[in-house]
């Protein structure tokens, strides 16, 4: 019957959706874990009392929140081979550009983070003797990262929702997968139905993980 | 010990301090001699609190000279972190890190500071929590005590870095009643011990009991520097006698 949804053809390409939402979240957990470190380090040179690395960083942070994602990607998978003379390839120009564009929006959270921590924990920090790096260490990072885990996690699902835009370039993530396994089996409509529920499921169980620990941190303070 | 009493272990030479252009320091000079305790008290926003601070140097100031055993704490070749390892200090807000056990806040210093092996630095921590009377509470964290508590685990997070001396900025206002002598009583102990304290304190009794010196400040200035007697018995400046009839009142 033209026009009747078929969703038979879902369990025969389910390995095949398997490999792009492999490599989704592939890229969403590099893009994080990479973006907090990378974002951390920003977030501290914001912070520091050397003008020109504070406004270094702060450019950067800047410059990456103005531009639309899909033409960072866009740009990078272009310029990069450019510079290093060889193609790099789809995938591993996404990992490198989520993670670089990652870690300005996880920069503004680990330095709010950071400014959240108490000015007397940081006295007692530097009162026992520690260094300023022993002291972002030890006391106040920590401190920071806890105080922002439902912030951090938020970004991550906008992240793994963002993921979906490397099309732009062709790398196989679940919608490409889902868009290729349509046309094989010519239903393109289900196949998208299918990854749109994927990602709701998945963005939905964060959402909630992200609610239940706003509620613990929420009766700790 | 009678040596010494030449050399104090704590000297402020003329020192004075800005915000901006408020001054909140004005030429301020005292010394404390190894062993000495000594209260400063004086009405809220006089510099009290800032004053201690510059001590270890947690508050920068722009003139005069602060020397705590010999090394001067504003020359920009002083290593701080090394001379706040032996300058114990004690908040009004106890400040432990909430994110460690009792016992962490205890050890990290002496791990990460002084160099001390896991296992020294935890039967350190152990001797001195059992000497606040908290040994039964090691394991807890510090949002789990109560106010009184937390405070004396802070004094004896500082004694574990085995402190030259010790500074007290406003130890028990932030505490219930109740829960002030608790604190009062280890603080008295270490003054008892010969421990050099330098205590911002309104604890009038604390002072009567174990201060050598009292020090008035109002305005930024020291107005009133004096031997508990003579502090208590005649205060010179009319300040510190207004300041004085208005605390002891009641």
């Amino acid at each position: 019957m033209h026009g009747d949804f078929d969703f038979s053809v879902l369990a025969d390409s389910l390995p095949f959706l398997w490999t792009g939402l492999q490599f989704t979240l592939k890229l969403t957990i590099v893009a994080m874990l990479g973006g907090i470190a990378l974002g951390t380090l920003l977030a501290l040179a914001r912070l520091s009392p050397f003008a020109m690395l504070a406004k270094a960083a702060s450019w950067y942070v800047n410059i990456m929140r103005s531009i639309p994602l899909v033409m960072v990607i866009l740009w990078f998978f272009l310029v990069i081979p450019l510079l290093t003379g060889q193609p790099m390839g789809a995938e591993n120009s996404a990992l490198v550009t989520f993670t670089l564009f990652e870690a300005a929006f996880y920069c503004e959270i680990m330095r709010a983070g950071i400014q959240s921590v108490a000015r007397g924990q940081v006295a007692a920090g530097y009162a026992l003797g520690f260094t300023y790096s022993q002291n972002m260490r030890l006391v106040i990072l920590p401190q920071a990262f806890r105080n922002m885990v439902p912030v951090l996690l938020t970004q991550t699902i906008v992240l793994f929702q963002d993921t979906s835009l490397v099309y732009a370039i062709g790398a196989k993530d679940l919608l490409k997968a889902a868009e290729v396994a349509g046309k094989n089996y010519n239903r393109p409509v289900e196949m998208v139905i299918f990854a749109a529920v994927i990602y709701f499921v998945v963005c939905y169980s964060l959402s909630f993980v992200v609610k239940r620990l706003q509620q613990r941190y929420a009766i700790k303070r | 010990m009678n040596q010494m009493t030449n050399s104090p272990m704590i000297e402020l030479r003329n020192v004075s301090k800005w915000y901006g252009q408020f001054q909140v320091l004005t030429d301020c000079s005292t010394q404390v001699s190894k062993g000495e305790v000594i209260v400063v008290c004086g009405p809220s926003g006089s510099g009290k609190s800032t004053l201690i601070k510059c001590v270890n140097g947690l508050e920068a100031f722009q003139q005069g000279e602060v020397i705590v055993k010999g090394i001067s704490v504003g020359d920009p070749k002083t290593a701080l972190p090394k001379l706040r390892a032996h300058v114990g200090m004690v908040f009004q807000h106890f400040e432990l890190f909430p994110h460690m056990t009792i016992t962490d806040n205890l050890c990290i210093g002496q791990i990460k500071v002084l160099g001390r092996s896991k296992d020294e630095a935890q039967q350190k921590a152990a001797k001195l929590l059992d000497r606040v009377g908290l040994k039964a509470q090691a394991h807890k964290h510090p949002g789990q005590l109560s106010g009184g508590q937390q405070q004396r685990v802070a004094i004896a997070r500082a004694l574990c870095m085995d402190p030259i001396c010790m500074l007290f900025d406003e130890p028990t206002s932030a505490l219930d009643p109740e829960m002030i002598n608790e604190v009062l009583d280890v603080m008295v102990e270490l003054a008892k011990e010969g421990m050099t304290m330098m205590c911002v304190s309104h604890e009038m009794g604390f002072a009567r009991k174990v201060a050598h010196r009292v020090i008035f400040m109002d305005q930024g200035r020291i107005v009133e520097d004096a031997t508990k007697e003579d502090f208590f018995g005649t205060p010179r400046s009319e300040r510190a006698q207004l300041f004085l009839s208005k605390i002891l009142s009641h």
